[in-house]
């Protein structure tokens, strides 16, 4: 299954919801927004979401700015 | 170099700064960008005293370990997220949503840019997202090239103060727009606070003498070659100006005025 993540193409070998793809990637879970084509994801709601092919994910978090 | 005590006022007695439903005792901003050292960054909120400091949202590197960078802001201190990216009030709106996602609160400085080589703001879609997010209940700090028009627009829009900039962001050049930044002082009732270009504590206190009820500064800290110490000399400037605006400064003249007796000379006779 072919996915956008962050802007790269990636292809998951299994079905997975939004809270294992964001495990995969990220040992720190706090303060990370996600947001699944388009549309901001509770945190709450990450287990719930199952990934679907051809999915843009966008996982985001602070970084120093002015 | 023995450590010093640095010099405390003993007689500024001030109101505080006033920002939506919060009060600040410190009149300056910091900006966490570009420190190379994420721990100079923390110091540096702790010798500025700085309560409110800017930071901004981007993807997540997933190739490379990224470190937090609220790991070295303290919880007591007001984040401020940054819309920096955002080219127009859409993506703006978009990253002010995102930030209020993370559970960091709803303070935003809307900075909508179009324009690589010189950065500067787009007012007329800074309006449109300040209107936009005031409604949703952000707390908004919008980002503007001075401009009279603009800046009542933002009042009207709800806007939570006015962040006009002294010179393109990062140039350093201090406060080329004095002129246009003293209109707005005299003129807009919501906090006007000088963002941008900024390079020395000087410029600071300069802002601070107009009467700018603050200053945000990031790159001077930043990228000076003591950081943590730049941002405690731009704390003391910021001081220094603000009192000497509540001093009432006299005005300049073309002529000299002596400062000393114009009688009782030695050789009258």
């Amino acid at each position: 299954m072919k996915i956008i993540l962050n802007g790269q193409e990636q292809n998951l070998a299994d079905p997975q919801n939004l809270n294992q793809l964001i495990q995969q990637h990220i040992k720190d879970k706090r303060r990370v927004v996600a947001e699944v084509n388009g549309t901001i994801i509770k945190s709450t709601q990450w287990e719930s979401l199952s990934i679907q092919e051809g999915d843009t994910v966008e996982l985001i978090s602070f970084v120093g700015g002015g | 170099m023995p450590a010093i005590e640095p010099i405390q006022s003993k007689v500024m007695t001030d109101t505080p700064l006033k920002i939506a439903n919060k009060t600040f005792t410190s009149r300056f901003l910091l900006g966490t960008g570009k420190f190379q050292n994420k721990s100079d960054l923390a110091t540096s909120i702790e010798l500025s005293g700085v309560e409110i400091v800017t930071v901004a949202l981007r993807r997540i590197d997933l190739e490379r370990h990224q470190e937090n960078i609220l790991e070295y802001i303290p919880p007591d201190i007001t984040l401020l997220t940054n819309t920096s990216g955002a080219r127009n009030a859409a993506e703006a709106v978009r990253i002010a949503r995102l930030a209020r996602e993370t559970g960091c609160g709803n303070w935003v400085k809307i900075e909508v840019i179009n324009d690589s080589k010189y950065l500067l703001p787009d007012n007329e879609e800074t309006v449109k997202a300040t209107e936009i997010l005031a409604k949703e209940g952000f707390v908004v700090l919008p980002y503007i090239s001075p401009d009279l028009y603009t800046a009542r627009a933002l009042v009207k829009a709800g806007a939570a103060t006015v962040m006009p900039l002294g010179s393109l962001i990062g140039s350093n050049q201090g406060l080329k727009t004095k002129e246009l930044i003293k209109v707005l002082i005299a003129e807009i009732d919501i906090p006007i606070i000088v963002d941008a270009g900024i390079g020395a504590p000087s410029q600071a206190a300069e802002a601070m003498e107009l009467g700018a009820d603050a200053v945000l500064v990031n790159t001077a800290v930043a990228t000076a070659g003591n950081p943590t110490q730049m941002a405690n000399a731009f704390a003391l400037a910021i001081q220094a100006g603000r009192l000497a605006y509540l001093s009432k400064l006299p005005s300049s003249k073309n002529l000299a005025d002596a400062s000393s007796p114009l009688t009782g000379f030695l050789y009258e006779s």
